[in-house]
This record gives structure tokens, sequence and C-alpha cells, in this order.
């Protein structure tokens, strides 16, 4: 009986002192997390890279990304409509603004402007495709 | 006591001391060393420009602005400047949960320093820019409650020469009513109607550039240093903090709790202590007063002004309206979402929030412990579990804000 107390006041120090260290550091994105800037869509129609125009990202000031899109074989997607959401998902919200894919560069490649980010930390980035080829999505993360 | 037992209670032992050291201010991690220097005020990034204002950074039109925003005859009745309720020996506000103009206002003034940072003006954000913004209060029936063709035969009368000097000649006002606006009493606005197309066209030109002469002042408007920034500063030197840069074992407690697990400095970010965004934190409704629905309001407001960036008003081309091109217009996070305001200085300027709810940063600290819901719209806290001493210590913090 002691025995078993014990080791359950044992379990649960183990489980506050895990619960501390959790708390403290919340605000960290997971290790884990797929930082790729290529990726496949979800149903395979697609691989989109996505990279700012340029480096390195400023918190709080407007900047220009631009979107690649191909198909699997490698071909451009010249006639892809683009909409762009996305947020931050330990803080449950979405982005501060509403941004929009804008001309169209070739080879495949969109402008998508009016991305903003007020929060230093893990941001996703959903990119919804349509074109010809179907309708898709792709989700990114951005940590910054 | 059985070998067992004893094992456990060192465990326990061992767990709380590990436990409180991650609590108590005594060794920040690098991690939070790191997070911490990016709240220095000497992190702030240089005032960007405002390309929509070309007097912006110019002194001449500064010092004008200056004038315009002490000068009290720029009312109806004679008594209210900007300065009436932003007082300049008050960190430009007033004390009060509601601001006393010709009448008093419906949200609480808000101070100025490194107001030009942001994208977004007043607490809903309904205007664009710093010279927009300021046109506002000028017509508000509550604020200086005159009207645009008023001020325009004011200029001309007592300010012609300093006017002209930065802005070329004025236009010809005599056949311009006395005093005709579109928020004037209905007479105003019936002469504001009656007037021609040339004729509001060149008022209104008046008026936006006394707007670009006050916001090139406010420009000039600044956050001083304070003892968390010296004490910061000192961490990221990896110096020891010395004198009034040593904070306390609380003050330390509290900076730790509002970067880790209180989540201030989620929306309280960057050296100014703001994500210039809006969000709904469940702040209670004032008392008194119609029910705010905030930032949902605001964006029919911010579209419809004639003197936004999509106005023909605005100096420079279209390539600096993109916070405005690409503005959230709908969604529920809209609803009673205010601007984040900035935490340095607040520690001595009660009261607190949009319409001053709350009267002590103690009674602002509990709400974001009891994290309680929004009257309208969905509030983005979590409750947070914070002990009594806790509570303190985030307080304590704040006051290193405002020394
Ligand atoms: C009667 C009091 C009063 C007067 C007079 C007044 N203000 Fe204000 N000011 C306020 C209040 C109240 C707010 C917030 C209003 C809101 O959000 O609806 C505010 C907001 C502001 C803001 C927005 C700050 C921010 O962070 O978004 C600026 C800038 C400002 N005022 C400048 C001025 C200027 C310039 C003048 C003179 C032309 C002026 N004010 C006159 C009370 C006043
Ligand atoms: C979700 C974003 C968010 C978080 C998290 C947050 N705040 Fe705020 N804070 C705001 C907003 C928005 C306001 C203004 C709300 C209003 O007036 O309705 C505000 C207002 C304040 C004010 C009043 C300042 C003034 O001038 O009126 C203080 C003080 C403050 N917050 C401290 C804190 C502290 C301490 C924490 C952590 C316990 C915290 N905040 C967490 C967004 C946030």
């Amino acid at each position: 009986m002691k025995k078993r107390i014990a080791a359950a006041g044992a379990a649960i120090v183990v489980v506050l002192v895990i619960a501390a260290f959790a708390a403290m550091r919340m605000m960290a994105p997971p290790d884990d997390l797929d930082l790729a800037r290529s990726k496949t869509s979800e149903n395979g129609l697609y691989v989109v890279t996505l990279a700012p125009e340029a480096e390195p990202v400023q918190r709080s000031k407007l900047h220009v990304w631009i979107a690649t899109v191909q198909r699997p074989d490698g071909s451009p997607v010249e006639d892809a409509a683009i909409a762009i959401d996305g947020g931050m998902p330990q803080h449950g919200h979405g982005l501060p603004t509403a941004p929009q894919a804008g001309g169209y560069l070739g080879d495949g490649r969109y402008r998508i402007e009016g991305l903003r980010f007020n929060m230093s930390g893990w941001w996703e980035l959903k990119l919804t495709i349509g074109s010809a080829a179907g309708k898709d999505a792709v989700v990114f993360n951005v940590v910054l | 006591m059985s070998a067992v037992l004893k094992m456990s209670f060192k465990v326990l032992a061992v767990g709380i001391s590990l436990f409180l050291a991650g609590c108590s201010g005594e060794q920040l991690s690098d991690e939070e060393k790191q997070l911490i220097g990016q709240f220095r005020l000497s992190e702030l990034q240089p005032l960007p420009a405002d390309p929509t204002n070309k007097y912006a950074d110019q002194s001449g039109p500064a010092a004008f602005g200056a004038t315009l925003f002490f000068e009290q005859r720029l009312s109806r009745d004679g008594n209210v400047a900007c300065s009436t309720c932003h007082i300049s020996d008050r960190q430009f506000q007033d004390d009060r949960p509601f601001g006393k103009g010709v009448g008093e206002t419906k949200r609480r003034t808000m101070p100025l320093a490194g107001v030009a940072y942001s994208p977004w003006f007043f607490w809903d954000g309904r205007r664009d820019s710093l010279w927009a913004q300021a046109l506002g209060p000028l017509e508000d029936q509550n604020e200086h409650a005159g009207t645009r063709t008023a001020y325009a035969q004011l200029i001309a009368r007592e300010f012609k020469d300093r006017y002209e000097n930065i802005f070329g000649p004025l236009p010809d006002l005599s056949a311009v009513p006395a005093s005709a606006g579109p928020f004037g009493a209905e007479a105003e606005r019936a002469a504001w109607m009656a007037m021609s197309d040339d004729q509001r066209a060149a008022v209104d030109l008046v008026f936006a550039n006394m707007g670009k002469a006050i916001a090139a002042f406010e420009r000039t408007l600044v956050h001083k240093p304070t003892r968390f920034d010296r004490f910061a500063d000192a961490l990221a030197a990896g110096r020891q903090p010395e004198k009034d840069a040593a904070l306390s074992e609380d003050e330390i407690l509290g900076l730790r709790l509002f970067v880790g697990k209180a989540r201030c400095s989620t929306c309280h970010t960057g050296p100014r202590f703001t994500d210039d965004h809006f969000h709904n934190t469940g702040v209670p409704q004032a008392d008194g007063k119609p029910l705010d629905l905030g930032r949902e309001t605001a964006v029919a407001q911010v579209l419809a002004d004639p003197f936004n960036c999509a106005g023909r008003f605005r100096d420079g081309d279209e390539s600096a309206c993109g916070e405005l091109r690409f503005m959230v217009k709908e969604g529920p996070e809209l609803k009673r979402a205010f601007k984040t305001p900035s935490l340095r200085g607040a520690a001595s300027r009660p009261p607190y929030m949009h319409a001053g709810q709350f009267k002590s940063l103690v009674e602002v600290v509990e709400h974001y412990a009891a994290a309680p819901q929004s009257p309208d719209g969905h509030s983005e806290l979590v409750r947070l579990k914070l002990s009594e001493r806790e509570k303190t210590a985030l307080v304590a913090f704040l006051k290193t804000l405002a020394q």
C-alpha cells in the first residue's frame, strides 16, 4: 500500500515537472516541424514551391512571396488560381492580412502579395490551387 | 519510513526545487535571454518612411504641425486642441476613461509615443495613415466639433505665411462659407453640399495638408528607455545589470511569465510591446455606452474615408497602400477586436483598455487570469493558472516599463 502511494507520488511529481517544462517551452514550435519549401499537394496534383521574394522575412512588414506551381512531371502550371489562407496553430488565430495571388510571372511562378506576420513563431500558409488539372491544397510551415 | 517512501520524497524535493528554479528569477535560460533581447528599445527599427505624406520627415511641417496640435482655436468653442486630451506631460493622454472635448468621447484617449509605427489608427484602426487620422477629431462632434471650411478660413487668417511656405499658395476662400462640412450641423452640411466641386476640393486639400503637418509633428514622439531596457541591454551585452537596471526577483519572475506561460508577448511583442493588430480580449462593455464592435465596424469606415491611401490626397503612388489593399475585411475575429496598445509607460497612466474599463494593473492581470467570455464575439484569451505571487510579479514587471 505504502509502495503504491509512493509510486503514485513520484509519478505525480514527474508529471508536474514535465508540465512545468512544457509550459516554459510552450511558445516554441514543434521540433519536428516540416519546413520544406517544396511540397507535393495533398492529392498529388501539384508540386509547389513557396519562397519569400526577399530574405530575411521581417515581422510586421508586408512582403511578397513567389509560389511556383508545377505538375508532378515538372511541367509548369500556367493557369492556376491560387487562394492563400493561414494562421498560427499554437495561438488559434488567422493571418493579420488577406494576401492575394497577384501577377503571373511565367514558368509556373506566381506573386503572392500582402503577407504580413505580426508575431514571431510558427505560421502555417495554406495554398489552395485550382487549374485545368483540378483543385488541390498544400500547407507550408514558416518559422519566424 | 520505508525506503521507497523516502525515495519518493527525494524525488518530490528535487521536483519541487526544479519547478521553483524554473519559475523564480535566478537563472534565465539562453532562450529566454534571446527572447527578452527582442523587447529592448534599442532594437526598435528606424521609423519607416510614409510616402503618402511627402512632408512627413521635414522639420518645417513638423514645427507647423506642433503649432496646430496645441492650437485651441481649431475647435467650435475655441477651447479644444489636440493637446486638451493628448496632454504632453502625461504621455499625450488624459488619465480618464473618456476624453473630454466639446463633448465626451466614446473611447479612451490613446497615448502617442511611437504612434507613427502603426499601420492603423484609433482603437479600431478606422484610419490608415497618421495624417488621415488627425482629420477625424477636428470634425468629431465630441472632440473639436468644427468644420473644415472654418479651419481653412482660420489657416488663411492666422497662418497664411507659414502654410504657404510649406504647401504653396492657399486657394481663394472668399466665396467659401464660414462654416461648412460633411459632419457639421444640418445647416453646415447643407452649405457644404451647396459648394462647387472645385471649392470643396480646394478646402479638402488645405484640410489634408493640416493633417500632414500634424502627422509630421507626431512622428517625432518617441518612447524613452526604461529600467527594463537598461536591464535587458546589460543582459544582451553579457554585463551584470547594475543600480536601477538590476531587476528584483519579482520583476524578473514577471518578465519570465510575460514572455512565457502567461503568453502576454503573443500580442504585446517587439520593442513597442504591440503587434499593431486587433484582438478580442473579452474586455467588458463600457457602462452607459452603446455596444462597441471595434474592428468590425471600422473596416467599412476606412474604406469609405476620402482621405485614405486610395484617395486623391495621398502623395506618391499606390504601392504604399498595401495595408489597405490587403486588409482583412470580414470574419468573426473582427468583432470587438481592438488594437493592442503598447505597454511602455502603461503602469503610470491608468485607467486601462479602450474605455478605461480597469482602474489598475492588478485588475488587468486578474482579467487575463480569468479570461472571461467576450460580451460579443469570441475572446482569444485562454485562462491562466497564476498564483498570487505570479500576479504580483507580472504587475511588478509592467512597472519596470514605466520607470
Ligand atoms: C476630446 C479628446 C480628444 C481630442 C481633442 C483629440 N483626441 Fe486623439 N484620441 C482621443 C480618443 C478618445 C482616441 C481614441 C478614439 C477611438 O479609438 O475611437 C484618440 C486617438 C488618437 C490617435 C490614435 C492613436 C493610435 O495609436 O491609433 C491619434 C494619433 C490621435 N488621437 C491624435 C489626435 C490629434 C492629432 C488630435 C487633434 C487634431 C486629437 N487626437 C484630438 C481623444 C482626443
Ligand atoms: C490576444 C492578444 C493579447 C494577449 C495575449 C495579451 N494582451 Fe494585453 N492587450 C491586448 C489588447 C487587444 C488590449 C486592448 C484591449 C481593449 O482595449 O479592448 C490589451 C490591453 C492591455 C493592457 C492595457 C493597456 C492600456 O493602455 O490600456 C495591459 C496593461 C495589458 N494588455 C497587459 C497584458 C498582459 C500582462 C498580458 C499577459 C497576461 C497580456 N496583456 C496579454 C492584447 C493582448
